[in-house]
């Protein structure tokens, strides 16, 4: 029973294949696959954008949406109505075959990096030997797609949106590969599966995740602010800061254009939330042994939301870098930490089995990254914080 | 031959003719950006996984991006008024005939000197980087030391314009 509960989708499409001649079923297999993915993260998405609203406004004193349906729910039918429904307007001087390849260039882009995640247990549309450098590849072709809207849109805040966004993804994609290189050490393969294989093991019922180790905790912080930076997320959202650039790269696009671009960058958002969950937190497997009879994609689905819950309180509490610091703080403080947690990892690989590499790898860790914090801040000059009233 | 290859040759190919012949710069960068994919896709389709992936990540996410930001900083994005065209068509013609020539003759000499081999071989990732690490760590540490250079070079020159503008 649950094993049928963990394999239901794998089943079902074995059933659907069964129906068909033998040379079909490889083919209507893998299309079902595809068609799973692009009907249930978008239907994620949806959750999440009405998550977002309501969170956010919750967190800053208002109502949210509350209008369509019972408490706001049906909101996202509602704006996809209004999405589908509006007019699709390209400025006159755009340059229109580049304007209109953007967005379905980004959507493309940005679905076939849930080829290689491994969904649940034989849920891997694609078992690639490569699958990390994969996704890595899929998405620094995103940024092509992002340079694309800007330039095509002839428009000042378009460019300039563009141009921080590429080079913000270019800058954070350092650190990025940086951080799961650790991941690839310890695990010997680049394929997810693997990696994740390499997890899904229980000591006293605890399990092995990389989260729980030094060099993963550290690996998996780093990696998620540069998650956060590559999806263009506050607060590193420079790009499409509304007070300077009205909306950055996709100013211009308009109808269901934009609905595309907003749909690129959640699911974007999602595809690299279920990286680092396979990376880091173990992909499908169960967070305690006992819960092992909980189906393994519903395991995925719920890591991938709870991230999702964290990028939008992050996008809640903290305020929009400047440029200056954004770069600063990539170079100097994240790709230094990532470097240096590479050492650790093959420190840690290397003291053995021992509890000894417990202390002594979370104690570099640990200092250099107080000792970079407070350098780092030391030479900030912060005057006394000073207050103005209205009269 | 499959039907794949010739698909992804014509992409490749009409990708690299569109970069050449097309006025507007940006779109020459694109529809090199499409060539880099075909060629990217013929590594995938000869089941060279890696070689494929590192054209992509590299050729697609780092060159073509470079391109792109160096054709926008030069303000020389406007499509020129007049033709693109090289006063001198025939020097162009030449130093092309050769070095295809050249490279012909390379692919069509080194075919016999491969082992041959019956059966396509199965090249894991695994084995790759244990051979960079291993036969080929020379050659990696000089590249690494080069790029390196280059680095720290692009700093120092970022470095000057700041200090003189100031």
């Amino acid at each position: 029973m649950i094993e049928k509960a963990d394999q239901i989708f794998v089943l079902l499409a074995h059933w659907v294949a069964s129906f068909l001649p033998v040379w079909l079923q490889p083919i209507v297999l893998v299309l079902l696959g595809v068609v799973a993915i692009i009907v249930t993260f978008p239907a994620l998405f949806a959750i999440t954008v009405l998550m977002e609203r309501k969170g956010l406004g919750r967190m800053q004193n208002r109502y949210g949406p509350n209008r369509v349906g019972p408490f706001g729910l049906f909101q996202p039918v509602a704006d996809g109505i209004k999405s589908l429904t509006k007019e699709d307007i390209v400025p006159l001087s755009a340059d229109a075959v580049v304007h209109f390849l953007a967005p379905v260039l980004l959507v493309v882009v940005v679905f076939m990096g849930y080829a290689v995640l491994p969904i649940g247990r034989n849920m891997t549309l694609v078992h690639m030997d490569a699958g990390l450098l994969f996704f890595f590849a899929i998405g620094a072709s995103s940024e092509l797609s992002v340079f694309m809207a800007g330039w095509s849109s002839r428009n000042k805040y378009s460019l300039l949106g563009a141009m921080r966004a590429v080079a913000q993804m270019i800058s954070y994609e350092v650190p990025l590969l940086m951080s799961s290189v650790a991941v690839v050490m310890m695990t010997g393969s680049l394929s997810l599966g693997k990696i994740v294989d390499a997890q899904n093991q229980y000591t006293y019922g605890l399990p092995h995740w990389y989260i729980f180790t030094p060099w993963g905790f550290a690996g998996f912080i780093l990696f998620a602010i540069a998650a956060t930076a590559e999806t263009n997320r506050s607060p590193f959202d420079l790009p499409e800061g509304e007070s300077e650039l009205v909306a950055g790269y996709f100013t211009e696009y308009s109808g269901f254009k934009f609905a595309l671009f907003f749909l690129g960058e959640y699911v974007g958002m999602m595809g690299i939330s279920g990286l680092g969950t396979t990376l880091f937190l173990g992909g499908y497997s169960a967070p305690l042994q006992v819960l092992g009879f909980v189906p393994s994609w519903l395991w995925f689905i719920a890591k991938v939301m709870l991230s999702m819950c964290v990028f939008i309180w992050v996008r809640g509490t903290l305020p929009r870098l400047r440029q200056d610091q954004l770069m600063n703080f990539a170079w100097k403080f994240v790709l230094p930490l990532t470097m240096l947690n590479l050492l650790v990892a093959g420190l840690w690989r290397f003291m053995g089995e021992g509890w000894l590499r417990w202390p002594v790898c979370s104690a570099i860790l640990l200092g250099a990254y107080v000792l970079m914090a407070r350098t780092g801040m030391s030479r900030e000059r912060f005057g006394p914080r000073s207050y103005r009233y209205a009269e | 031959m499959s039907f794949v290859f010739y698909v992804l040759a014509a992409l490749s190919v009409a990708g690299a003719l569109a970069a050449v012949l097309l006025k507007n710069t940006v779109h020459c960068a694109l529809a090199v950006t499409i060539a880099f994919a075909g060629i990217a896709l013929l590594f995938l389709q000869l089941d060279a996984q890696f070689a494929g992936f590192a054209q992509i990540l590299i050729y697609i996410g780092a060159v073509a991006i470079l391109v792109v930001f160096a054709i926008l900083l030069t303000r020389g994005s406007e499509t020129p008024k007049g033709t693109v065209y090289s006063h001198f068509p025939l020097v162009g013609l030449l130093t092309a005939a050769a070095i295809f020539a050249v490279l012909g003759w390379a692919v069509l000499s080194s075919a016999p000197m491969l082992p041959n081999e019956s059966a396509p071989p199965t090249v894991a990732v695994i084995d790759i980087g244990n051979a960079l690490m291993g036969r080929y760590v020379l050659p990696l540490e000089i590249v690494a030391l080069l790029l390196t250079a280059a680095l720290i070079g692009a700093v120092i020159v970022a470095m000057h314009e700041k200090a003189g503008a100031q």
